[in-house]
Parts: structure tokens; C-alpha cells; sequence
């Protein structure tokens, strides 16, 4: 069961919309499929972000991720943690695993992605 | 009992002891360095360990064994042609003048290279079917690279510099997307049709004014001949765009089949697998790369040249004019080359089609004995290699390919390529090669199936496994995210320099 | 076939389980209009005919010169342990260490050379190897440009050619500038690379570069300011490349003191043959920051399930078989055989040998230059140099050639070397190395006086 308070996209990032700023990350799932991350790639602050764009990248130990935008914005804050322990995104990964704080450029926008149902669906059709 | 050696060693570093080793070079006049001005010199000596020779012997002998080797044991390792590395490759190398040829040397002194090398070409333009090869790149990626940026000179010599895209099958090598981006290339990915083939269709949608190239590599990464292929290099041609092979496969179709012949414009060899140069634990290896006349000008400079007195000297840049230039510093690696020869003569046109039976008949032989127990994806004939599939194994045990690659190990094998192609579900890419007995192929064939058997009976050992190996799984988590990759704890050599 | 491991019915065997009647039906599926014809190639050579064929093409390369050529390609001496180890079966016949649990000796032999270089460079990342010194310096040139998404170099003329041609050729690929550095001409600091040049294109507006590409020992045997260069460069905000030796490195202060945030290099010179050009080692080396740019495999220390020491291949994500269109560099086979060559060469000599293989030759240059210098040869330039150097003979080419005739091979003309530097159009790179001795290089001079000074020495026979 993913979070019920979050939206989400079809390439698996999580988002929480806090007034006009959101955070964002990825799911469980896609943290599952990745298997243990070794590294997490993310923008510097201040970077504008296009939705849909690939922002960074997120390493396994025999894999590699694109992360991309849900919607687009301004990254105010990067997770620093990640940087020296990026096993939090496996462990919890949209608790302490969160990737980026975001300024939207339309917070109506996150409305328009997936619901937590929705979002389910996608992933039991596979 | 471990397949290989269990005494896991110290490194040199913890070996090393202050006034070990040294006495092999008479010490130079204390004075030799005086006229190096003090601000270019070292201010502290290397940490460089002290070893005596008894202890560097016994360190790599153990170290060596190890290792699991071609020389060990079979390795039917996919896409990788893991056949025997014959010893007269090594002698032939180390033959002094070969061995002692200074890459600068004049021509005059560098007749036997020179001829070798021009030989050399010849056969694999022959086995090609292509007008002229490249003996520069050190490795079949580098080869990729020479030969896709032809392509593009070959475009830009035309005017055509709105073709920015390369075309590449899902099943592709790694190293064709990678190559197509450090050409300048934007990869544009093709999906395979169910039959393991290309989707012809997916290609001609794909294929366009934009379209420099497309890679293929024939057989398919899945051991597959490509049976459209003509249909692909037609199509490929008249939408102006040329054909590169990646040559990974020739072990299968050597004297059955002709890139050059069927339309290919440029193709790689590795001779680390068709032709048995050893792979020496990750290389060296050769790219050679042969080309159709119409990328002939662009070639790597320099070439070797047969004057009409029968003696060969290289080509000055002058006469290559077009030449994308030089890959790598001198002529190449000429010592992984001579082994190639050396294995070519050895072999000859009918020896080495004999090896395509050979390996073909191998690889089909496994695939007839192991299709009971594991899914065998394609019902269809392939040629040296084979996709296996432990999917249902999956499903119904939870043991995966990697784990019954593990257990390989504890049944004394090297195991296959793993998860390689990436479009196959659990997928070991199988390839025998045509230097292993019956005898090997049917043992092989039955720890397979028993391993399959155990996932039944006893799932918990094939997981866990290896077993009898000198370390277990390894973390490999740790090892990306805190990378220890030099030793520390070295401060300098312990006993001062005489200086 | 000479490998062929088929008894009599073992094909017929392998036919019926497959069940089919003759290998040709597993061809089947190549169209009929594409099956090859038999292969002309001459008949297989059984291996006794065929040892001499190898012989006799080995016997027509003369290398029984007195040998004084270097140019990116040196003559030394190897331990005789070198060989022995590298002849073993496990270490040559084996392949990439994918399966790490039996591929700990490769691995660890891998960290061992990465440690030995680290050491050696002063720098802390290296490379699992590349294909040779020329390729190593364009990918170092693409990781500064990635590093510092800028896509202009500098690079030295200074700089081997064969490097910098390579380097163009990668650069090409890539869509990146390069400029090259122009050399001082004349005075004390004559064949070095010239700051002033640096200075004024690194100030360039609106073309920021990405890394500066210099050489130590440069192509002509001089030292170069590495230091300085590394200072402008990195005002300039761009990645100071320094490509070294890995010989001087035991003497010669290594890029990690001067600065340097990636080295490049050859690492032949550490036991392994000439061989009319490789296969070589290309090294690569980084400092911390840059870890994730480095191009080719890295091995790293862990520990298994029981905690127990090992190696593995580590930060794969970054290579081609993972990242596919977006890795760094596209190479899979690299040159490890080489960088165990060259750990066992470093193990069996240690840095007391390394220091006196590096210091004996440049004794023997000094003895070189002196008698070079008495037969009218002088040095053509004033800097300090280690053990390569150029020197002043009119006719070079000439010389060179007649000089041959008499069993020297005597360097290269720097015409035909650096055939762009005007300066240069009449001289000779000459080289010496711990295996050069006394008597070569009296042979030498005395050749050489002859040929300068047929009247003076008693003619030129």
C-alpha cells in the first residue's frame, strides 16, 4: 500500500505538495526493482526543472535509473544524507529517502498525477 | 571441493617489509640525479612496497590460483568465445624479434612485423569478405568507435551532416549505444520481434534521412542468424544510411557467411574470441575492422603497403588524406595480432570453417540436452551460443539464474553470461565453443540438471550457494558506496634511498 | 583442425541427440544467396611447419641495434619473474572477473596495480587500465570536459603526437575544441611549453576551457613547470591533465604534488616488451573528486557473507553494459594482463630498483650527451631533462639513415617526429635506459663523428 497523501508518476517518483513547494522521490517499488542503491545523482540548487526531464540518476550495484521530473519547478533543497548513506532510499524511501525539495512552478499540476489507486494499478498490470 | 585455489592472500603491501627485495640492478653513481633541479624532483620516495623475489613468486602463484581459467575448466561463458588459447600463440609472441620491434623502428628493420601484419589484413578481409582492415584498434569497442566514426566522415564528405542518429537493436552490446554517443551519435533503440529476430518493421519505421547507421550484430547477442538480413541492409541503404556488424559472433558463421558479401559496409572482429587471443583476465584484446571500398579512405593512418619488390613499409599520412586520424598511439597491438596469426595459419579456410561447425554443432547439442529442464526461448536452431531461461524455475521456486549460477561454481564450472541480453526473463547466455569434448558438454549438461533439481528439492542450498569457493557472496552494496579501491597504510619505502 | 577435441563418432553423437543428419542443417537460415564459398586462404600449418614460418618472420626484423631510441616506446629491462608469473594459464586464460568468488586473483592483483599507481602518481583513483598511453590522454581530456561542462582543451605540442592525434580523433567524436599550445622557441626555456600562450588563450573570452593537457617529461625529454601550468590552469577554472611516465615518477615529483587533477600516461616502460607497439597499458588517474568521471573498470575492497576480505569490480553503473548510450566511455576489454605485467615488475623491483632503473638512466644520458656533444652533436636545448634528449645534427635524416647501416639505430630525427616545429627540422631524440651501455654508446659517438667529420676522424667507412 503506498502512501495515501502523496501523487505519483508512471516512471515511479513520489511527490508531496506543501503549499507551493512539493518533495519529492521514488517508490518502494522502484527502489525493489533497483535493488541496493549506491548512489544518487541530483541537481544543484537553484537548477529549473522542465516536467517530464530527467533531473538525475539513481545507481544499483547492477543498475542505473534516470529520475524524472513529475512536475516542474525549482529545486530550493537536495537530500544531503544520500550523498554518504544512499541506502535511504531503500530503507525509506519517502521518509528519509526524499530526493528533492521543489518550488512549483504550478502546484495544480501535481493534482493531475496519479493517485495512490491509480498508481497501484500501474504497478499490478506490470 | 573448490574448483579453484582456497589461499586467499595478503596483499604486497602487508607482505612488504623494510630492506626486502632489491639487488637485481647495479646502483647508479651518487651523483646521477644532481643535475634534476630540486623542484621537480620527488620530495618523498614512493610507497612502493619492499618484496624479496621468493615472496613475489609465491604472492602471484597463489594469487593465480585463484582464478578459475580456460585452463581450468569450461566456460561457457555467452558472448565472451572462451575456446582454448593455443601455447604456440604464447611462444610466437615472445620470439625476441617480435617481441624487442621498437614501435618507432624503421621500416627497413621491421620486415617480418610489417609482413606479418600485411598478411594479416589479408585474411581477415578474406574471412570478411571485406576490400581493406584496419589493424589499429586495441579492442573490439574501439573498433566500434573507428568504424562508426568513418561513418560519420564518410557522411560529412558527402555534405549529409543532418544524420545524427544510430540504430540499435534492444539486444545490442552495451558498447554499440556507448560507442554511437562518443561518435557524436544520438541512439535511437529498436525493439526485437518475438522470433528473437529484428523487427523489421520497427526498423524501416526508425530508418530515415537522419540515420547514419545501423548496428547489428549477426548472429544476434541471442545466438540467432539474422534470416532478414537482406531485407535490413536494403532497407538501411536506401534510406543513405550504412551497415555496421559487430563482429562478436563470427565464431558461428566463419567460411558460412560473409559480412562483406551480404552488404555489411564496416564490421569489427575481437580476436580474443573468434580468434583465440587470450583475454588475460579483462584483456588485451584487437578490434581489427574491416570496411567495404566505400570507407576505405578513411581508415586509421597508418597502413602497411607491399611495394612491388615484395618489401612492405607504412603508409605516410600523406596518402591518406581522408584517415579519421589515429586511435591509439603506434601501429597496434602487434602482439595480440601475431597470436591471431599464428591461430589464422594454424587453421587455414577449412580448419576454421570446421570451427563454426564445430562450435554451432556444440552449442545445439547443449541446447537439445537442456531444453527438458530449462526454457529454451526461440524454437528454432542456433548457432554458437544459446539463451536458456529460468523464469518458470523462478516462479515456482523462487531460485533465480544468478543463484543457479552460483551453485555452478560448487559443481566445479565457471557459469554463463548472466542476464544477458537484457530481453529475456533470467536469462544465461550458453556458449560452449568448439574446443571442449563430449565428455565436458555432457557433464556440464548434468550439474545443470541436477542444479535444476535441487531448486525443487532444495532451494535454500542453491541460494545460498557458493558453497566450496575461497569466498562466499560478496557485498558488493558496501563496495559502491564506500569505495575502498587503494590500499592505504604504505607511508614511503622504509629504508632511505642512497642518494 | 589443430584444437579440435572430436573423437571419431563424437559429431555423429551430437547429431542424433540434436536430431538432425549433417551439421549444414543448422545453417539452414542463412539465405541461399549469402552461403560463402570455401575461404582462400592457404592450407592449415601444422604446427612444426608453422614455428618455422613464425621464426622466419621474427628473424627478419633486425632488433640487435644499438638502440637509442625512446619517443613514447622504451627499452628496459624486465625481471625474469615478470614472465614466468604472466605465462601461468590462471592469469592469461581467464576472463573479465564477473564472477568475483572465482575470480579473486585477477581482482586482487587489479587492486594491488591501482594501489601500486596511486602510490606512484601521488593521485587517489585509478583506472582498472586503458588501451595505451594515447587513448588514456583522450579519455582523461573527455572526463575534464564532463567534469567541467566546458568542451575546449588545450593540449601542449609538447605532448607526445601520436597523443594529441588521438586525442583529436576522440575529440572529433565528441564535438569538442582543441587547441594546441605552441613551444618556446629559443633561449633556456627553448622546447618547453610556452605560458605566455597559455596564459593569453586561457584567457580567451566566451571559450572556457576544460582541461590543459601538458607532458613529464615532455616528447622532447624536457621538464616542463608543472606546477605554474597547473596554477593558470586552474584560474581559469579548467582541469590541469598531466601526462607522465611512470619510470621518472619514482624520482620526478608525480602530478599529485604539482597539482594535477587526472593523469595519463604509458605504462609499457613497467616490464612490458616493446613489441612493435603494444599491447601497452594506458593509465588513468584521478584525484577523489572526480571518481565518478573516471572512464574503465575500477576494483574495490569488501568483505563476503562471513566477512571475510575480497575484491570486486565496483561502481559498475557508470560502464557501458549498464549505462548503455549515457556511460562515459564505451570500453568493455581493457588491458588487464598489462597492469599485472606491470604489478609484479613493481613488486619484483620495489622503489629502491625503480629509483636506480630511473637514475641509471639518466647517468647514462648524461655519459650520452657528453659523448654526442665531443663528436659534434651538441645538445639542442638548455633545460633539464631526465633521460631523453634532443640533439644538433645537420642532415639528420641522412645521419640517421647511415647510421643505421652501421648498426645504430640512433633515436629518431625530430624532423620526422615533430615534422610542424621548425625549430626542430634538424635533430635527433636520442634516448638512454639502464640496459644502454658504456660501449653502445662510445659505438655511437664515434659513428656519429665519422659522419660529421669524414676528414677530422679519417673518413666515414
Amino acid at each position: 500500500m503506498v502512501p495515501g497523501d502523496l501523487r505519483y508518476t508512471k516512471e515511479h517518483e513520489w511527490i508531496r505538495l506543501e503549499g507551493d513547494e512539493a518533495v519529492v522521490g521514488i517508490t518502494r517499488f522502484a527502489a525493489d526493482q533497483l535493488g541496493d542503491i549506491v548512489f544518487v545523482e541530483l541537481p544543484a540548487p537553484g537548477r529549473a526543472l522542465e516536467a517530464h526531464a530527467t533531473f538525475g540518476v539513481v545507481e544499483s550495484v547492477k543498475a542505473v535509473s534516470d529520475l524524472f521530473a513529475p512536475v516542474a519547478g525549482e529545486v530550493i533543497a537536495i537530500n544531503d544524507a544520500l550523498a554518504g548513506a544512499p541506502e535511504l532510499v531503500n530503507s525509506d524511501p519517502y521518509g528519509e529517502g526524499w530526493m528533492l525539495r521543489v518550488r512549483l512552478a504550478d502546484a495544480a499540476a501535481v493534482e493531475a498525477l496519479l493517485d495512490p489507486s491509480a498508481y497501484e494499478q500501474l504497478v499490478a498490470e506490470g | 571441493m573448490s574448483v579453484v585455489g582456497e589461499r586467499l592472500q595478503p596483499t604486497i603491501f602487508e607482505l612488504s617489509r623494510p630492506g626486502r627485495g632489491g639487488g637485481k640492478i647495479p646502483h647508479p653513481p651518487a651523483d646521477a640525479l644532481d643535475r634534476i633541479p630540486p623542484g621537480s624532483r620527488r620530495t618523498t620516495p614512493p610507497a612502493l612496497p619492499e618484496l624479496a623475489e621468493p615472496e613475489v613468486t609465491r604472492h602471484f602463484v597463489n594469487l593465480s590460483q585463484l582464478n578459475y581459467s580456460v585452463d581450468t575448466g569450461f566456460y561457457p561463458l555467452g558472448s565472451c568465445t572462451m575456446k582454448y588459447n593455443p601455447k604456440l600463440n604464447e611462444w610466437a609472441a615472445r620470439l625476441p624479434g617480435f617481441a624487442n620491434l621498437h614501435p618507432m623502428a624503421p621500416d627497413s628493420v621491421a620486415q617480418g612485423t610489417l609482413a606479418l601484419l600485411w598478411e594479416l589484413e589479408g585474411m581477415l578481409a578474406e574471412i570478411s569478405g571485406m576490400d581493406a582492415v584496419t589493424l589499429q584498434p586495441a579492442a573490439g569497442a574501439q573498433g566500434e568507435l573507428t568504424g562508426i566514426l568513418m561513418v560519420r566522415a564518410y557522411h560529412r564528405a558527402r555534405g549529409d551532416t543532418a544524420r545524427d542518429e544510430v540504430l540499435v537493436p534492444d539486444s545490442s552490446h552495451g558498447t554499440n549505444p556507448a560507442t554511437a554517443s562518443m561518435a557524436g551519435f544520438r541512439t535511437i533503440t529498436i525493439p526485437s520481434a518475438p522470433d528473437g529476430g529484428v523487427d523489421i518493421d520497427a526498423f524501416k519505421a526508425a530508418l530515415g534521412p537522419r540515420t547514419a547507421a545501423i548496428m547489428i550484430t549477426n548472429p544476434s547477442t541471442l545466438g540467432l542468424f539474422e534470416r532478414r538480413i537482406s531485407e535490413l541492409l536494403d532497407a538501411t541503404h536506401a534510406a543513405g544510411a550504412l551497415a555496421y556488424m559487430d563482429g562478436a559472433n563470427l565464431n558461428a558463421i566463419l567460411g558460412r557467411f560473409r559480412p562483406g558479401d551480404a552488404g555489411f559496409d564496416v564490421m569489427h572482429f575481437n580476436t580474443h574470441k573468434t580468434f583465440s587471443t587470450p583475454h588475460g583476465g579483462g584483456g588485451p584484446g584487437a578490434g581489427p575492422v574491416g570496411v567495404r571500398r566505400v570507407l576505405e579512405p578513411y581508415l586509421p593512418a597508418p597502413r602497411v603497403i607491399r611495394e612491388a619488390d615484395g618489401t612492405f613499409r607504412l603508409e605516410t599520412s600523406r596518402e591518406r588524406p581522408m584517415s579519421i586520424g589515429r586511435v591509439r598511439s603506434f601501429f597496434g597491438s602487434t602482439g595480440v595480432l601475431v597470436r591471431a596469426y599464428a591461430y589464422i595459419r594454424a587453421h587455414g579456410g577449412t580448419g576454421l570453417h570446421e570451427v563454426s561447425d564445430d562450435a554451432v554443432l556444440a552449442a545445439n547439442y547443449l541446447r537439445a540436452r537442456l531444453r527438458g529442464t530449462y526454457q529454451v526461448p526461440f524454437d528454432r536452431p542456433c548457432k554458437h551460443e544459446f539463451v536458456a531461461s529460468a523464469a518458470d524455475i523462478k516462479h515456482r521456486t523462487g531460485v533465480r539464474t544468478l543463484d543457479i549460477a552460483k551453485r555452478l561454481i560448487d559443481k566445479g564450472y565457471h557459469p554463463p553470461t548472466i542476464y544477458f541480453p537484457l530481453t529475456v526473463e533470467e536469462g544465461m547466455l550458453i556458449e560452449p565453443t568448439e574446443t571442449e569434448s563430449l565428455e565436458t558438454l555432457d557433464a556440464f549438461a548434468e550439474a545443470m540438471i541436477e542444479i535444476a533439481h535441487e531448486a525443487e528439492t532444495d532451494p535454500g542450498l542453491v541460494t545460498s550457494a557458493p558453497h566450496v569457493a575461497p569466498v562466499r557472496r560478496l557485498d558488493e552494496a558496501t563496495a559502491a558506496r564506500q569505495p575502498n579501491l587503494r590500499w592505504r597504510g604504505m607511508t614511503g619505502a622504509q629504508t632511505p634511498c642512497p642518494d | 583442425m589443430p584444437y579440435g577435441p572430436h573423437a571419431a563418432d563424437d559429431r555423429a553423437r551430437m547429431l542424433e541427440t540434436i536430431g538432425i543428419d549433417t551439421v549444414d542443417a543448422l545453417f539452414e537460415d542463412i539465405p541461399e544467396g549469402l552461403r560463402a564459398g570455401p575461404l582462400h586462404l592457404d592450407e592449415p600449418e601444422p604446427e612444426l611447419l608453422l614455428t618455422a614460418r613464425l621464426a622466419a618472420l621474427a628473424g627478419r626484423n633486425r632488433v640487435d641495434l644499438a638502440s637509442f631510441l625512446g619517443a613514447g616506446a622504451y627499452r628496459h629491462w624486465t625481471p625474469a619473474v615478470v614472465d614466468q608469473m604472466l605465462l601461468r594459464g590462471e592469469w592469461y586464460t581467464a576472463y573479465t572477473p564477473y564472477q568475483p568468488e572465482v575470480s579473486q586473483g585477477t581482482l586482487q592483483s587489479i587492486y594491488e596495480y591501482q594501489s601500486l599507481l596511486a602510490a606512484l602518481t601521488g593521485l587517489d583513483v585509478v583506472s582498472a587500465s586503458h588501451y595505451d598511453g594515447g587513448a588514456a590522454t583522450a579519455e582523461a581530456a573527455l572526463m575534464a570536459c564532463r567534469a567541467t561542462r566546458r568542451d575546449r582543451i588545450l593540449v601542449s605540442r609538447a605532448v607526445h603526437p601520436h597523443y594529441r592525434q588521438t586525442l583529436e580523433t576522440y575529440a572529433e567524436g565528441a564535438g569538442l575544441e582543441v587547441d594546441e599550445l605552441p613551444l618556446v622557441a629559443e633561449g633556456p626555456l627553448a622546447g618547453t611549453t610556452d605560458l605566455g600562450a597559455l596564459e593569453r588563450l586561457l584567457a580567451e573570452p566566451d571559450r572556457p576551457v576544460a582541461g590543459v593537457v601538458a607532458a613529464q617529461p615532455n616528447v622532447l625529454g624536457l621538464l616542463e613547470a608543472m606546477p605554474e601550468i597547473g596554477s593558470l590552469a586552474h584560474l581559469a577554472g579548467a582541469l590541469f591533465v598531466a601526462v607522465i611516465e611512470p619510470v621518472s615518477l619514482a624520482v620526478l615529483a608525480p602530478p599529485g604534488e604539482y597539482g594535477a587533477d587526472i593523469a595519463a600516461g604509458e605504462g609499457q616502460p613497467l616490464g612490458i616488451p616493446l613489441g612493435y607497439g603494444g599491447p601497452y597499458l594506458g593509465i588513468l588517474a584521478c584525484t577523489d573528486p572526480l571518481i565518478r568521471q573516471i572512464a574503465g573498470r575500477l576494483v574495490g575492497m569488501t568483505a563476503d557473507l562471513d566477512g571475510t576480505r575480497a575484491f570486486v569490480m565496483t561502481m559498475r553503473a557508470r560502464e557501458q553494459d549498464i549505462r548503455r548510450e549515457k556511460a562515459a566511455s564505451n570500453i568493455c576489454t581493457n588491458q588487464a594482463l598489462l597492469a599485472l605485467a606491470a604489478s609484479i615488475y613493481l613488486s619484483a623491483i620495489g622503489p629502491h630498483g625503480l629509483r636506480d632503473v630511473a637514475a641509471t638512466g639518466a647517468a647514462r644520458a648524461t655519459e650520452l650527451e657528453a659523448a654526442l656533444a665531443a663528436a659534434g652533436a651538441p645538445r639542442l636545448h638548455a633545460g633539464p631533462y631526465l633521460n631523453e634528449l634532443v640533439v644538433r645534427v645537420p642532415g639528420a635524416r641522412a645521419v640517421h639513415a647511415r647510421l643505421l647501416d652501421r648498426g645504430i639505430l640512433a633515436g629518431i630525427p625530430t624532423a620526422d617526429l615533430l615534422p610542424d616545429e621548425p625549430s626542430l627540422s634538424d635533430g635527433l631524440l636520442v634516448c638512454a635506459t639502464e640496459v644502454t651501455t658504456s660501449d653502445e654508446i662510445a659505438r655511437f659517438a664515434a659513428a656519429l663523428a665519422a659522419e660529421l667529420d669524414p676528414v677530422a676522424t679519417g673518413g666515414a667507412a
